[in-house]
């Protein structure tokens, strides 16, 4: 109990960068996970084939090769500097929308054909019928699928903690640092993550599931 | 039928050609639908009746040939596109109402997207719609609560929200139960009479008796029989349409 009360502003300030990170790093995998799910559903074949290429490159990476580069390599480029903490989000967000994409996609081919159809035969065109009509009912099947993503996103945060981001996966070393037990502070951690996935993530899901459980 | 020769097709299909692999689905297809005629497309199923009906407003696209819509060419992919099928409403066997959302809003969606009018107006005349086709008093239910057959009618008031000059039936009938057939088609016969412009596929032949101008008889993808009801009816001419009706009509 002492490695946790002792160096309670640690952990204060490590959880509250893994919260940053997650949520920020969710907000834009959302947004850029449901725009590229979009393309590679599109009628034109260059924004498919885009969507394909991006999926695939991306989502075959390693994180720790993602956030290496814009955590080492992209500095050296020359271009808008950004901190640690900002280039973490980048990578988890580029990192982590290819697997929204592919949830949400599995989602939107749940949605029966003629939804698409007849959205179509009213008159509205292809992102119409998207936002209108086909994402809306593919959401509430995307849900549970959805979480697991979230999930494995609070989790990963963790890797950023190599690359110089005070987080939770950061705090094991300053422990050591402090001559505390290290493998007490990595059980702390563990649990505090166990809390955080049962006690805000899946309530959060089970909301969701509710409010958008549809009649049938 | 009035003999207008010179009155323009509203619908008009030149030598379409469509394959499915080896399949030729669609064979040389003519077909002129004038303004204000009902026709009825009958035949055998894998015909290729459906197949023609979804190719008019493109939902399924053909190898060659040209469809013209009032005048104008069916154009590809996108804005244009999507004005033309604005006009063209189409009404499917399995309904495709909008599962998340209400009778009402699935009336109003396209008014209000596709034509940019306000909410209180798409509400208005989707209610009366909806009083005309009998299910006004569904407004507010989500589509699973309505039988098939409100469902089906919902179906035509959305189409007819959107004030399309030709309505396309692909087998609106055939997901129905025996007792909601008739439902249907008496809405349907209703709008033959207001004089829409109609293109149904159909087995039901009570209604092309009733509300047809002319019967398109098809089999494996041609178009073997262009005639009046009566006419298809008592003296078909060619046998594979006398084979089709002795089956169906011996009931």
């Amino acid at each position: 109990m002492d490695t946790l009360t002792e160096n309670l502003e640690l952990f204060t300030t490590g959880f509250k960068n893994t919260g940053i990170l997650f949520i920020v790093s969710a907000f834009f995998a959302l947004i850029l996970g449901t725009v590229v799910a979009a393309m590679r559903v599109s009628p034109v074949p260059a924004m498919r084939g885009a969507g394909t290429l991006y999926v695939n490159t991306v989502r075959n990476m390693p994180l720790t090769v993602i956030l290496a580069f814009f955590a080492l390599g992209y500095p050296k480029l020359g271009l808008v500097p950004v901190n640690f903490i900002t280039a973490a989000i980048i990578g988890l967000s580029l990192y982590t929308a290819t697997y929204v994409a592919e949830a949400i996609r599995s989602g939107i081919n749940t949605v029966p054909v003629g939804q698409a159809e007849a959205a179509r035969a009213i008159g509205l065109p292809f992102m119409q019928s998207l936002t209108l009509v086909i994402l809306p009912q593919a959401f509430r099947s995307v849900i549970p699928p959805l979480f697991n993503v979230f999930i494995a996103l609070l989790k990963n945060t963790t890797v950023a903690a190599g690359f110089s981001v005070l987080e939770a996966g950061a705090i094991r070393a300053n422990l050591s640092e402090r001559g505390f037990p290290a493998l007490t502070g990595l059980l702390w951690v563990a649990l505090i993550f166990v809390i955080l996935v049962i006690g805000v993530l899946s309530p959060l899901q089970r909301y969701f599931e509710n409010k958008w459980r549809v009649a049938r | 039928m009035t003999s207008e020769a010179a009155a323009p097709a509203l619908v008009e299909l030149t030598a379409v050609n469509k394959h499915y692999g080896s399949l030729h689905v669609l064979q040389d297809i003519n077909l002129q639908v004038k303004r204000g005629e009902v026709v009825v497309v009958i035949g055998p199923s894998g015909s290729g009746k459906s197949t023609l009906c979804r190719a008019i407003n493109r939902l399924e696209t053909i190898d060659d040939g040209e469809i013209r819509i009032d005048g104008k060419k069916l154009p590809a992919e996108g804005k244009e596109l999507a004005r033309l099928r604005a006009d063209v409403g189409m009404v499917f066997q399995s309904f495709n109402l909008f599962a998340h959302k209400t009778i009402l809003e699935n009336v109003t969606l396209g008014p209000i997207k596709v034509k940019g009018l306000s909410k209180a107006e798409a509400d208005r005349q989707a209610m009366e719609l909806l009083e005309r086709v009998g299910v006004g008093h569904q407004a507010q239910k989500l589509p699973a609560q309505l039988s098939g057959g409100q469902q089906q009618r919902v179906a035509i008031a959305r189409a007819l929200a959107m004030k399309p000059k030709v309505m396309l039936f692909d087998e609106p009938t055939s997901a129905l139960d025996p007792e909601m057939i008739n439902e249907v088609l008496d809405v349907m016969v209703g709008l033959a009479k207001d004089g829409m412009t109609m293109i149904v596929v159909t087995h039901e032949m009570g209604f092309a008796r009733k509300a047809a101008d002319r019967v398109v008889f098809m089999s494996d993808g041609q178009i073997i029989e262009d005639s009046q009801p009566e006419e298809f009816f008592t003296h078909p001419k060619s046998e594979r349409a006398k084979d089709f009706l002795s089956k169906i009509l011996t009931h």
